[in-house]
């Protein structure tokens, strides 16, 4: 077991702690702490440029995306006088008309100063139907003609709807926890407590678990498909193993796009795979698998391979077959001899591989939307939906915050379990 | 040395030069959803209106959301002068304040447009309608309305909807008993939601879901479906180019509206108003229909499509013989957010 981690030995900085303690027997281990220092500092500077680039690259912008998450302004910036209003309002009924007279002052200077239409918005984010309402208000105050903005706001019943001004109130504050309870199928209740959501809303704890679920059926395919194929390419000769290596990592260096294109040829109704299974027999119809869960993990599985194989075949390799023989000769049958000696070695591989392979498959996006059916889309596919269509950043924000939390969640249960060092990597 | 320096500043000056005179081209950037309709685009506008003002036309092609518009309004850098949207996307592009509030007086009169085909943030280019495809080769009975999408019955197989609440569920409440004109009222009523979902829940595991417009095309010539709904111009040409055998429904048809806007910030605006007043003369709007079987957005522009065109078209008279439904773009404004949520949820379940 040993033998396969870094050696101790190996470090240069205890071979300098040992020659000080030569020396001077008594200072062994400060000498051990000042060279090791020394050393870390080193390796800190050297990586100081790469650990500069991706806090400016990497670190900051996912800072400032995920803080969409919690911080949304729209509504704040855009009610002063209405936050004023509603500073000691009890949330019950309906506000005085201070309020309603604010809100009014609030409506007419954005729309003075073209804010309306994102005010509209970000109310209809909250509140559905409100974008038209606020519209709607907008145009009437400014079309006053000397009517009392007071008129004109209880005029339009929206205003005095009972779920209005709760929302109103709640979206003063610029630092909200709407978004990230809604990706958690959450919300406040009128008594400020918190409750699931109806269930024909709630949506997005199905899809994490059908995400991690997915993740899970792909990793164990790769495990299964990769351990005998990395077990066969570690025993073959040298120029086989490189041949097989090969034909393993050809579709590797193919686009991804390219390879589930490729699979959407093969499983489509009247695709190669049907034709192969109807002229073997073994299916009676023909069988639908695009737009369907075994077809996405199928898909999946063969893009995956390699991630799980690599980590595994690098440690397989490094087992030397005398160590079975060695194990045979005294006295254990091969199911022992593989399960005492060779699969504790190879066990840090496949955890590795396993890890890479799920963590990869839980970002998925492009070959469940081409080849999964409309109840196989990942987690990915909603934020990219709301990306991109819905310009719903904020959920965006919260759904990758919540994907980001179960990640390294699931990353620190492994590292606990396992230890880190011991995961390894090719 | 100096070698090196002088040929450093012959490259700086050279540079300076082609960027300087690249600034002051004439150029318009135009993103479309591409495919057969920014083909069509090409050949009826772009090429045309070169050819008339000397500006050159960069196209960037994109799937029509607008989260990478937004980006570019966000980041102060926005590459595009004009970009082609849907209806319920120019609402939210308005509202987010992505898109520029248009000029009218710039581009011509707004009220010779059809109705909801001139928004504030966006100009019409064409009208398609949301139709129903099969292939007649596959299905022995023709189907004679779009709601026959949710007769199982009568019409066995997988069918092909665009995995999108809108138009679908304004079908699904025509096919359960709601007559067009009351179609956006009761969905408006969360019972009507109810309503519209309860009837798609009945051919819910027959359907197959598609997200680009020549999706439905392929799903028919591969037979994974036996109909399909469809932009009419998609599937036309499939017939005209690809000499497929399909046919399209007409009867319950939804009339949609093809948009263009400028976005925030775009670094060419005149340019830009140049063009949108060029595309809506009504002779020039008339020309698509050539190249595609989209009709024209202005009222006056009728006279102007080629006679082979006409009968194609979604607004052909004959095909507003039947029931049809104009797409309600502030229903979809208010509510498409809510709904696309509620139409997720269901699809989850």
């Amino acid at each position: 077991m040993s033998a396969l981690l870094p050696s101790e030995l190996d470090r240069p900085a205890l071979a300098r702690g040992r020659s000080a303690a030569d020396a001077d027997p008594r200072s062994v281990s400060a000498a051990l702490r000042r060279a090791e220092f020394g050393d870390r500092l080193r390796t800190l500077a050297l990586a100081a440029p790469l650990l500069l680039l991706l806090a400016l690259s990497f670190g900051i912008p996912i800072v400032l995306l995920l803080s969409r998450a919690v911080y949304d302004p729209t509504i704040a910036d855009a009610l002063p006088r209405t936050s004023v209003a509603l500073a000691d309002w009890n949330g019950q009924g309906l506000p005085g008309d201070a309020a309603f007279i604010a809100l009014a002052a609030d409506l007419s200077e954005n729309q003075a100063k073209g804010a309306a239409y994102e005010l509209a918005k970000a109310l209809n984010a909250r509140l559905p139907g409100a974008r038209s309402q606020v519209l709607k208000t907008v145009r009437q105050l400014e079309a006053a003609g000397g009517k009392p903005p007071l008129d004109i706001m209880k005029a339009v019943p929206f205003w005095s709807a009972p779920g209005t001004w709760p929302v109103i109130a709640n979206g003063t504050h610029a630092i909200t926890s709407f978004y990230l309870l809604s990706a958690l199928d959450l919300r406040w209740n009128a008594d400020g407590g918190i409750e699931r959501v109806p269930p024909e809303q709630a949506i997005f704890l199905q899809v994490f678990l059908r995400t991690f679920f997915v993740a899970a059926a792909v990793t164990l395919a790769t495990l299964l498909l990769g351990f005998p194929l990395a077990y066969l390419i570690s025993s073959v000769p040298k120029g086989l193993a490189a041949i097989l290596i090969v034909a393993v990592l050809l579709p590797f260096w193919t686009s991804i796009l390219v390879r589930t294109a490729a699979w959407t040829v093969l499983l489509q109704k009247f695709g190669l795979v049907n034709d192969l299974l109807l002229w073997l027999g073994i299916a009676s119809e023909r069988l639908d698998l695009m737009y369907s869960r075994i077809g996405l993990i199928i898909a999946m599985t063969h893009i995956q391979l390699p991630f799980t194989l690599l980590p595994i075949y690098s440690v397989m390799r490094t087992i030397a077959p005398s160590q079975m023989k060695a194990a045979y000769s005294l006295g254990a049958k091969p199911f022992t001899a593989f399960r005492r000696v060779y699969l504790p070695q190879v066990f840090p591989g496949v955890m590795a591989g396993c890890l890479l392979t799920f963590i990869l498959c839980l970002g998925y996006y492009i070959t469940p939307a081409l080849i999964g059916g409309a109840s196989d889309q990942l987690i990915s596919n909603f934020i990219a939906n709301y990306v991109n269509v819905e310009l719903n950043w904020e959920m965006a924000a919260a759904l990758s915050f919540i994907l980001l939390v179960f990640t390294l969640a699931l990353f620190g249960i492994f590292a606990r379990i396992l230890g880190l060092d011991r995961l390894k990597m090719v | 040395m100096k070698i090196a320096k002088t040929r450093l500043l012959v490259f700086t000056a050279a540079t300076a030069l082609f960027t300087i005179g690249h600034a002051f081209a004439d150029e318009l950037s135009i993103m479309a959803s591409g495919g057969a309709w920014q083909d069509a685009q090409r050949k009826a506008w772009f090429e045309p209106f070169s050819k008339e003002t000397g500006a050159k036309i960069l196209e960037q092609e994109y799937l029509g959301d607008l989260g990478k518009v937004k980006a570019m309004v966000d980041t102060g850098n926005v590459p595009i002068d004009l970009v082609t949207v849907e209806t319920a996307t120019v609402l939210q592009g308005c509202d987010a304040g992505i898109l520029e509030r248009l000029d009218y007086a710039k581009i011509g009169p707004r009220d010779k447009f059809i109705e909801g085909s001139a928004l504030d943030c966006g100009v019409g280019l064409d009208a398609y309608g949301d139709i129903l495809a099969y292939d007649p080769t596959v299905l022995k009975e023709a189907p004679t309305s779009v709601l026959d999408l949710f007769d199982t019955k009568k019409f066995p197989g997988k069918r092909a909807m665009r995995k999108f609440p809108a138009q679908n569920l304004e079908w699904a409440l025509m096919a359960d008993g709601v007559a067009p004109a009351d179609v956006y009222k009761v969905l408006a009523t969360p019972e009507g939601v109810d309503r519209a979902f309860k009837k798609l829940d009945t051919i819910k595991k027959d359907i197959v879901w598609w997200d680009a417009g020549a999706q439905p095309a392929q799903l028919l010539a591969s037979q994974e479906v036996v109909m399909t709904t469809a932009w009419n111009g998609r599937i036309q040409n499939a017939i005209d180019t690809d000499k497929k055998p399909f046919k399209i429904v007409w009867n319950n048809q939804i009339l949609e509206y093809d948009m263009i806007a400028i976005p925030k910030g775009a670094k060419n605006p005149d340019l830009a108003y140049k063009y949108l007043a060029y595309i809506s003369k009504p002779e020039n709007n008339a020309k698509l229909a050539s190249y595609i079987t989209y009709g024209p957005v202005r009222t006056d522009a009728a006279s102007f499509v080629a006679a082979d065109a006409l009968p194609k078209l979604p607004n052909a008279p004959d095909h507003l013989a039947g029931a049809y439904l104009v797409a309600d773009t502030e229903f979809w404004g208010d509510y498409g957010e809510d709904l696309v949520k509620r139409f997720n949820a269901w699809l989850a379940q």
